[in-house]
């Protein structure tokens, strides 16, 4: 029982199940791509990818995802950085797996979040426990910043795709630059040092003051544009991210009403545990439907 | 013989492109994405003004509004790409540690016209998967003139007095036909195209071109950076675009 691609309206942006819904990216088409004046070409789409022509028995490449999480907001805040994501792995249209841990701590001053194929986020997660660990055994107080992981992932993004077997992620780097040997964290300005970035599937990386993946970025973007500010208070942060969340809830056919907030600030990373978000559905017209329905029988 | 593969059939190899029951699938992923974007470059007697919008797009929707697509190699020689952000990204890492190198193994910065080559030669080494960038490289020439390179996808190039690239160069490179005062970069044989205006007015012409573009072409907007090449070094001026 593999997930089938679902009809859907390209206009509504990334939707549900199959190859076209788990990526932010346009680089997932429904054939090959048209040359334009605004959009030169070029030999790409002798490049589109056909999985079964490029089809090694003896290795498989990734040709679409099965298991999949949904969006990943992230904003910065006056004290640091927040990244939210439900805890949702559909397998298509099936909400199969409910208590998925999309946020992961990498160490005190950096979390990684991911939208998209959740076996790909588990490998990547483990080459960076490999980083992570030479670090400690280096035992020399300096760990990785944000910036720097952000910096290795993107190669790794870039490096699968130049193998044409991405890793089928949109994964999303938030943190706080540890201090410099001898200086303390205290000498240096919060917004100096935050750092929110996300990294395609492709590879494609962008650092900004709030990032999104999947159908947040459709959804919950503009309501970041509007009201986020590098300076705006914990409190704050929370409500805008409360409510980006339930938009996406709302609007989001893959997603569910269990989430997950991390926050990471100069004390270092909290990973929250799942909660729901109150949400109302006892509109009238939803719960008599045929009722207002004109022309009802 | 017979018995050791009796009752065992291998079954039909499944034709290329088809998957077990024959079907052909279709595409599901391209290596490229276009991250939109417009860049130009104008060479006049003794200046280059370099100039590349700053927002990066994905399909219809906005990433980032900041996110620059000029590399500076030297005070003399900018490169500056449009079209997918992480080969342009890969690109210029690539040619900054060439960049890197030659000053090491040199003693001296690399001309704008070694760097010109350098560049041609990275986009044809990836000739069978190219670097999805149109780029063109700037600066001033070891005589002090302005020099533009403009180059395709796979390194071919030439130089000229002033080249766009991107998702807006068909909406510019018109206007900068008509208005530059140069000779046009199409005849044959090749003339001088640099332009004869004075350094202000072509910056207040690059900056019109820029506005114009961005008001229809989708991908060009939020902010322009433009550098100014001179013997004195480069200047960096901004130009705020529509965010629509």
């Amino acid at each position: 029982m593999l997930p089938r691609p679902t009809s859907h309206s390209k206009a509504l942006g990334p939707g549900v199940a199959g190859p076209e819904l788990a990526v932010a990216t346009s680089a997932v088409q429904a054939g090959p791509p048209k040359a334009s004046a605004q959009q030169p070409l070029s030999g790409a789409d002798s490049f589109m990818v056909d999985p079964h022509c490029i089809a090694d028995p003896a290795r498989q490449h990734t040709q679409y995802p099965y298991v999949t999480g949904t969006s990943v907001l992230g904003i910065k805040y006056k004290d640091g950085v927040l990244v939210a994501c439900d805890t949702l792995g559909a397998y298509g249209s099936t909400k199969r797996y409910k208590s998925v841990e999309r946020i992961k701590k990498v160490n005190d001053h950096v979390i990684i979040a991911a939208s998209g194929e959740l076996s790909d986020f588990q490998h990547i997660i483990k080459l960076l426990d490999e980083l992570t660990t030479d670090d400690f055994r280096a035992d020399d107080g300096i760990s990785l910043g944000p910036q720097e992981v952000y910096a290795y992932l993107c190669r790794v993004m870039y490096n699968r795709r130049n193998k044409m077997d991405p890793l089928w992620n949109s994964l999303i780097v938030a943190g706080i630059e540890p201090p410099h040997a001898g200086a303390s964290a205290e000498d240096v300005s919060t917004s100096d040092v935050t750092f929110l970035g996300m990294v395609g599937m492709i590879g494609t990386h962008y650092s900004d003051s709030h990032v999104t993946t999947g159908f947040a970025s459709h959804l919950a973007r503009p309501l970041f544009r509007e009201a986020q500010a590098d300076d705006m208070s914990e409190e704050a942060a929370v409500a805008l991210m409360h409510e980006a969340l339930r938009v996406c809830y709302y609007r989001d056919k893959q997603s569910m009403n269990k989430f997950q907030l991390a926050k990471v600030t100069k004390e270092g990373v909290s990973i929250s545990e799942p909660y729901a978000l109150d949400v109302q559905w006892d509109f009238k017209m939803f719960s008599q439907p045929t009722k207002w329905a004109v022309g009802a029988w | 013989m017979a018995a050791a593969t009796a009752g065992y059939k291998l079954a039909a190899a499944p034709k290329a492109g088809a998957d077990s029951q024959g079907v052909k699938q279709h595409a599901t992923w391209s290596p490229y994405d276009d991250n939109g974007g417009t860049c130009l470059a104008v060479a006049g007697a003794d200046y280059c003004i370099v100039a590349a919008t700053t927002r990066m797009s994905t399909g219809y929707s906005i990433l980032t509004r900041r996110s620059t697509k000029i590399l500076q190699l030297t005070d003399k020689c900018v490169i500056a790409s449009a079209g997918c952000q992480v080969d342009m990204k890969a690109l210029q890492k690539l040619l900054q540690s060439r960049n890197v190198m030659f000053q090491h193994n040199h003693g001296k910065p690399m001309s704008c016209k070694g760097a010109a080559q350098l560049l041609s030669n990275t986009l044809y080494y990836k000739r069978f998967f190219p670097y999805y960038t149109f780029n063109l490289c700037a600066g001033l020439d070891e005589e002090g003139k302005g020099a533009v390179y403009t180059y395709d996808a796979i390194g071919s190039y030439e130089r000229t007095g002033y080249s766009c690239q991107g998702s807006g160069k068909d909406l510019m490179q018109p206007v900068l036909d008509n208005q530059l005062k140069a000779a046009s970069p199409l005849l044959v044989p090749a003339r001088n195209s640099t332009t004869t205006l004075p350094l202000e007015q072509a910056i207040d012409l690059v900056k019109d071109a820029f506005v114009s573009a961005g008001e229809r072409d989708i991908y060009t907007g939020d902010y322009v950076e433009v550098l100014i090449i001179t013997q004195d070094g480069i200047r960096r001026e901004e130009l705020q675009l529509k965010l629509d």
